[in-house]
């Protein structure tokens, strides 16, 4: 487990090197701060109550796309320096190699979510929201959020080539946004159910609501837990490939 | 402190390493010689627990490399062939994240001793990606020592180096002896001869031969060679050189060109520049004739010699 938070150390200090992060995160902030804007400040202009509802939806939309870049070096990189090898031939497990490079893109998408609590405190300001959903809201951002990252981890370690690793990611996250349309569309029909039960969205939909269900966050932590394992089992493949 | 037994590695249709067993004891240098694709770096990735082996086993300081694999790695120093080096890092910030992940006691004191030994104190705080490649190869070497390991396994350290690093970093394996038994691969004979005390040269992934480079040597000289040139019609050369004490066999290359085989108790050089001269031809060059590396397999895997003579078209490993 240090050894987790060691890689984790090493990766942030790279994180900060390079352009990636910093540019990823700024225009995910720009584009959810202009829908800001545009949607919420704009309705509570108009007479709606304030809130971060519908804000909610759209940044962990936006995640969809902005996860895969924060992640895809993750893993790819390692592998196509060479890099890897002498990590995986250092008294480390390999599980503990991908569980630090999963806590790194934690942290980056943590500083993020922090980053946009600037639109509470801009309701706030101006109006008068109800904080328990907000804090709720934000906790969901973080756990959906944390899923995408170990989704992108998982997309890191099957290739070493940071563009495709970006690609497999978002194809994967689209993927879940996919299963929550059909969980809409078959509404009515026995599939709905079982959309509803897998959908990465209909999962958000408490937390935005203000309700903190220990399904929703079981939900997010098996599927963080579900992409590490099989990231762990891609690099371990080397074993018999 | 390496025992390895009827090591195996098959790749599907492909055996990589085919029933290797050596043993490497304290304090040697082992050269592990082999053309591309003999099987070395896969030995090596088996050894260090990268690869699991297929069949046999392998020990380093007393820990079998698969079923007590963490034990074993933290013994083991090692340097892939592609130096495992983040450009971003400064090289201090490097060896202070390989000390880390050793969980070396007293990191700061512990990357002090590897740069001094390595002699790259004075690029502590520069960039890694902004070092030379010698520098890098060095670099490499430094984490594989930062926590004093009994085990050094270096991949092909010289690889890519200009002649005057190769001689800098033979320098520096050669000062890390003693302190680390160390198992270093190349295809570089001389390079063996320098710095090893005993040498395993494996083709196909089998051991074809083991001995010391002084022996090794002498077992492969059994036939010195001479290149010879001479002006002037030499239809009578051969015979008359074939006739000189020492002398195995004269073949004509081309015009004027002849390779001679002679036995190495018996210095005939002297008797056959002589016999040049006295017979009226003029002698332009005597030199010998170096054996490349790929005569040596030859000559070594002269059982099978289809098998040998495929070794160059085998991809690398």
């Amino acid at each position: 487990m240090t050894n987790s938070f060691v890689i984790a150390k090493r990766e942030l200090n790279s994180y900060f090197v390079s352009p990636i992060a910093y540019v990823s995160v700024a225009v995910y902030l720009i584009i959810a701060g202009f829908l800001f804007w545009y949607d919420t400040v704009g309705g509570a202009l108009n007479g709606t109550p304030p809130s971060l509802q519908g804000q909610f939806g759209t940044m962990v939309f936006l995640w969809l796309f902005f996860a895969p870049p924060l992640t895809m070096r993750l893993l790819a990189e390692e592998q196509r320096m060479g890099t890897l090898e002498v990590l995986l031939t250092s008294p480390v497990r390999d599980w503990e190699v991908v569980l630090g490079k999963f806590l790194a893109g934690l942290v980056v998408l943590l500083l993020a979510v922090v980053l946009t609590i600037s639109y509470a405190l801009v309701l706030n300001a101006y109006g008068n929201p109800d904080w328990g959903p907000m804090a709720a809201g934000y906790l969901g951002l973080f756990l959906a959020g944390g899923a995408l990252i170990a989704i992108g981890v998982l997309a890191s370690a099957v290739t070493q080539n940071q563009v495709v690793a970006a690609v497999v990611a978002i194809v994967i996250n689209l993927l879940l946004w996919v299963i929550s349309i059909a969980g809409q569309i078959s509404l009515g029909s026995v599939w709905s159910q079982v959309f509803n039960q897998l959908g990465f969205f209909e999962h958000t939909l408490n937390f935005w609501r203000g309700v903190i269900d220990t399904n929703d966050i079981v939900y997010f932590v098996s599927m963080m837990a579900l992409a590490l394992f099989i990231a762990t089992r891609v690099l371990e493949s080397r074993r018999w490939r | 402190m390496i025992d390895v037994q009827e090591l195996t590695k098959i790749y599907g249709p492909r055996t990589a390493v085919d029933g290797l067993s050596f043993q490497v004891e304290k304090g040697e240098i082992v050269g592990f010689l082999g053309p591309n694709g003999a099987g070395k770096t896969t030995t090596m990735r088996m050894l260090t627990g990268y690869l699991p082996p297929s069949e046999g086993r392998a020990t380093v300081a007393g820990f079998d490399t698969f079923k007590q694999s963490l034990e074993a790695r933290r013994h083991i120093g090692y340097l892939p062939e592609t130096v495992p080096l983040y450009p971003e890092m400064t090289v201090a910030d490097y060896l202070d994240f390989m000390a880390a992940l050793r969980k070396v006691p007293k990191r700061s004191e512990a990357i002090q001793r590897a740069m001094e030994a390595i002699h790259i104190e004075d690029r502590a705080h520069q960039n890694i990606g902004k070092l030379s490649k010698g520098y890098r190869q060095r670099v490499g070497l430094a984490q594989a020592i930062v926590h004093d390991p009994d085990v050094l396994i270096l991949d092909e350290p010289t690889i890519g180096l200009d002649p005057r690093q190769i001689i800098e970093v033979r320098e520096l394996i050669k000062g890390l002896a003693g302190q680390h038994t160390i198992l270093l691969s190349t295809h570089i004979l001389p390079e063996v001869e320098q710095i090893c005390t005993r040498v395993l040269i494996i083709h196909r992934g089998k051991l074809v031969a083991e001995d010391t480079p002084k022996n090794l040597g002498a077992r492969l000289r059994g036939a010195e060679r001479l290149g010879l040139q001479v002006s002037g019609n030499g239809a009578r050369l051969v015979k008359a050189l074939s006739a000189v004490p020492g002398v195995q066999t004269v073949t004509p290359v081309s015009e004027g060109r002849y390779e001679i085989a002679i036995a190495p108790e018996q210095d005939a050089r002297a008797q056959i520049a002589a016999t040049v001269v006295k017979g009226g031809w003029g002698l332009l060059e005597m030199a010998p004739v170096g054996m490349s590396l790929e005569e040596i397999f030859l000559q070594l895997t002269k059982e099978e010699p289809a098998a040998a003579q495929e070794s160059n078209a085998e991809p690398a490993d």
